[in-house]
């Protein structure tokens, strides 16, 4: 036991003090963070746009003295003189249009907007919305109806899904669930090859430097194997709890700082908007944050961290159990494409159900067995935890994700104290069933 | 020291080792002799508890053999090598761990032998930093560095330079005459010939003899001499019924004969004969070598004296 612990430390620490360890440990949740923040940079950035005038030829005579100044456009009318105007557009620099508003405009609803270069949606949006409003109000008018009724009448419908359990009701969001049972089927399925591959590599590289028999006359070559996967298996632990802690920490302050709503509405004013203007884009602002947080707030974290931890360590070591006897079967990481094969494909199938059938329907039949079978259970379970699985399904599961990593473990084991030791020997699946059963 | 008893080990489709059985005393060098191929590193690997025999059974000082007797053996592997991104020091130290000792005495132990060796500098190298013949240093002391009574070498001397072979082949002594017993094995028997007390001979997963060196070349004697005589024109002849002469070499002042003396007779009875007529230069006896045996043995399946000795 003393020397399994001897084999783990070495295995993690000489993995964590890489620097590559420290590198990718720190870089990812700052990667993360930085889109985060380029995201929310760029949303804030527009709202500081560069102020466009348009020069107005109202032919209609239906909006002279109706459109708005705002931070974005200034409106000028000028003379209709189209051609003259044109010519002055050209010498013009900047961002400066000219808006021709026909004399049918009413009935063709066509207007045209000149400028050297095309205008920014910003700036064609902010238009046609102004030109909207002044002839609905002339609708309004002619139909005898007021505007402020109008607009007072604004129903909004929240419909919020509960699920009724045992413990009583409570608030389920299937957006948020499947968002995150995607990511999570995409960072197991990832994590699994990622450090199975590890642990396959470390043995083709004690392998093919022959100190491997020199540490077996120490130690059973199950302890040399189980001691590499264990080992391994915790730097992918500690490398996702540092993930979590950093992501989690640096987004907490990330979101203080940049999203504060109150914030923007100051911002908003300084600009020079006017208070209904604010109060839109201040609602606007805490609408979609304010959904997100509402959404995520229905998804238990809690339950997807430690059931993601316990499927993923469970499924690393019976996967990693078999790339470590594919280790032990070959010399060099070249002859490993035969043996990947039948190790990829429970997971590949499951990864890409997860995407179509399991998150459709999270509770049928197929969704269930694959979240049984120890092959497959680690994606299928992770996918469905998201929207609310029974605890004693997620304990079976448990259950049989252990018995299959005892078996797969215990088959590797035996092929792996044969395999490490016939150097420069080709290996076929004839010749591992072979050393499966070697006696001793 | 070791004792081995009918030891099977069955591969799937070839027997490794069929029956054998030999003993290894304490405080000896023991050479395990054979042809590639013959089954000597399958012994080794069950003495070293790598596998594990089909049947038959090993003693280790009397007791049949345990995981507690792992700290006590020393293992030089024909396929050798270190961690090559590892520190030195660190993979001492660690592999020092795995045969028992505490770091403490690991860490001490190891600096011992660090400045035996005159590699103070290396602990924190890299292997990969190191000269081959560096490596070879550093993997001798990693077999030896918890003090074991068993030391077992598999091809010790290939893959070796000369320059290491010898500063090796002197510390392998030095720790023997302080009591550690060294098993060698290998197919080139001359390179242990003179090394070894006692051999084993094993060819094709079948032990064909063993025994003491001296006591082997003594049942192999032909006798047969080698004597070398000034010439002075003198032609001798064999005598009937006291020596023939198998060979003659002319090398100029000097006759080389080779002759095998008649049955019964010894080699004073043809000094007497010889003294008067020539002036003998050297006399020295034609004994074979443990390669030579080997040879005769697989080749002939002449009559064995020490294997029918024991049926």
């Amino acid at each position: 036991m003393n020397k399994i612990l001897l084999i783990i430390k070495r295995e993690y620490l000489s993995r964590v003090k890489k620097k590559s360890f420290l590198l990718v440990t720190f870089l990812v949740p700052l990667f993360l963070i930085g889109i985060y923040a380029l995201t929310i940079y760029l949303t804030a950035k527009s709202f500081e746009s560069n102020h466009a005038v348009v020069h107005l030829i109202d032919q209609s005579g239906l909006f002279a003295g109706k459109m708005n100044n705002n931070e974005q456009i200034t409106f000028l009318e000028v003379s209709d003189d189209i051609a003259k105007e044109k010519a002055r557009i050209l010498n013009e620099e900047g961002k400066t249009f000219l808006l021709i508003i026909p004399p049918d405009m009413a009935e063709s609803a066509q207007v045209e907007l000149f400028a050297k270069e095309t205008a920014s949606l910003g700036v064609q949006g902010d238009v046609s919305n102004q030109l909207e409003q002044v002839l609905r109000d002339i609708a309004y008018a002619e139909a005898g109806i007021d505007r402020a009724t109008v607009e007072s009448i604004n129903p909004e419908v929240h419909l919020s899904a509960k699920e009724i359990t045992e413990e009583g009701e409570k608030d389920s969001s299937a957006g948020a669930a499947m968002g995150i049972a995607m990511s999570l089927s995409i960072v197991v399925y990832i994590c699994l090859f990622l450090y199975g591959a590890q642990v396959m590599r470390g043995i083709i590289e004690e392998k093919s430097s022959r100190i491997v028999e020199v540490i077996i006359s120490s130690v059973k070559p199950f302890q040399l194997m189980m001691g590499k996967i264990i080992g391994i298996g915790l730097v992918g632990l500690t490398q996702f709890i540092l993930w979590i802690v950093l992501s989690s920490s640096l987004m907490g302050v990330a979101s203080v700082g940049m999203t504060d709503g109150q914030e923007i509405r100051k911002q908003l004013t300084e600009q020079g908007l006017s208070g209904d203007e604010v109060q839109e884009v201040a609602k606007s602002q805490d609408g979609m944050f304010g959904k997100v947080t509402r959404e995520l707030g229905k998804v238990d974290f809690q339950t997807i961290v430690i059931t993601f931890l316990l499927y993923f360590f469970g499924g690393y070591l019976l996967y990693s159990a078999l790339f470590a006897a594919v280790g032990s079967a070959v010399d060099s990481e070249t002859e490993t494409q035969q043996f990947m094969f039948p190790i990829t494909i429970p997971l590949l199938f499951t990864y890409i159900l997860s995407f179509g059938v399991l998150i459709n329907d999270p509770h049928g039949p197929l969704s269930f067995w694959l979240s049984m079978i120890p092959f497959t259970s680690p994606i299928a379970m992770l996918v469905r935890v998201p929207f609310g699985v029974p605890t004693w399904e997620i304990v079976l599961s448990l259950v049989l994700l252990v018995g299959g990593f005892i078996l797969t473990t215990w088959v590797a084991g035996r092929i792996y104290r044969v395999g490490i030791l016939m150097y420069g020997k080709k290996a076929s699946y004839k010749e591992l069933v072979k050393w499966f059963r070697y006696k001793g | 020291m070791l004792e081995i008893k009918n030891i099977v080990k069955q591969y799937a489709n070839h027997r490794a080792l069929d029956d054998v059985s030999t003993r290894v005393e304490q405080g000896s060098i023991f050479g395990l002799l054979g042809p590639n191929g013959a089954g000597k590193t399958s012994l080794i690997r069950i003495i070293n508890q790598i596998t594990a025999p089909d049947s038959g059974e090993v003693f280790f000082d009397g007791q049949p053999l345990s995981p507690d007797h792992i700290g006590r053996i020393g293992y030089l592997p024909e396929e050798r090598g270190l961690y090559k991104k590892m520190e030195i020091g660190e993979q001492m130290l660690y592999l020092a761990q795995l045969k028992g000792l505490s770091k403490q005495e690991a860490t001490s132990r190891i600096k011992h032998w660090f400045e035996k060796m005159e590699m103070q500098s290396w602990w924190h190298k890299k292997v990969e930093d190191l000269s081959k013949g560096m490596q070879q240093k550093v993997q001798f002391v990693a077999t030896v560095v918890h003090q074991p009574d068993l030391i077992i070498l598999d091809e010790p001397f290939t893959g070796f330079d000369p320059v290491n072979v010898n500063i090796i082949k002197e510390e392998i002594l030095s720790l023997n005459r302080n009591g550690a017993t060294i098993i060698f094995s290998t197919h080139r028997m001359e390179s242990v010939e003179e090394l070894c007390d006692s051999i084993v001979l094993i060819n094709k997963s079948k032990k064909i003899l063993d025994g003491k060196v001296r006591e082997i070349k003594k049942a192999y004697r032909t006798n047969t001499y080698r004597v070398e005589h000034l010439s002075h024109d003198v032609q001798l002849a064999s005598v009937e019924g006291l020596f023939a002469i198998e060979s003659r070499e002319d090398k100029g002042e000097n006759t080389a004969l080779t002759i095998k003396i008649a049955a019964g007779r010894t080699i004073n009875d043809v000094l007497a004969h010889l003294l008067p007529i020539v002036q003998i230069h050297e006399l020295k006896e034609i004994i074979p070598s443990i390669h030579d045996i080997f040879v005769q043995q697989v080749t002939t399946k002449a009559s064995n004296p020490l294997i029918s000795e024991q049926e």
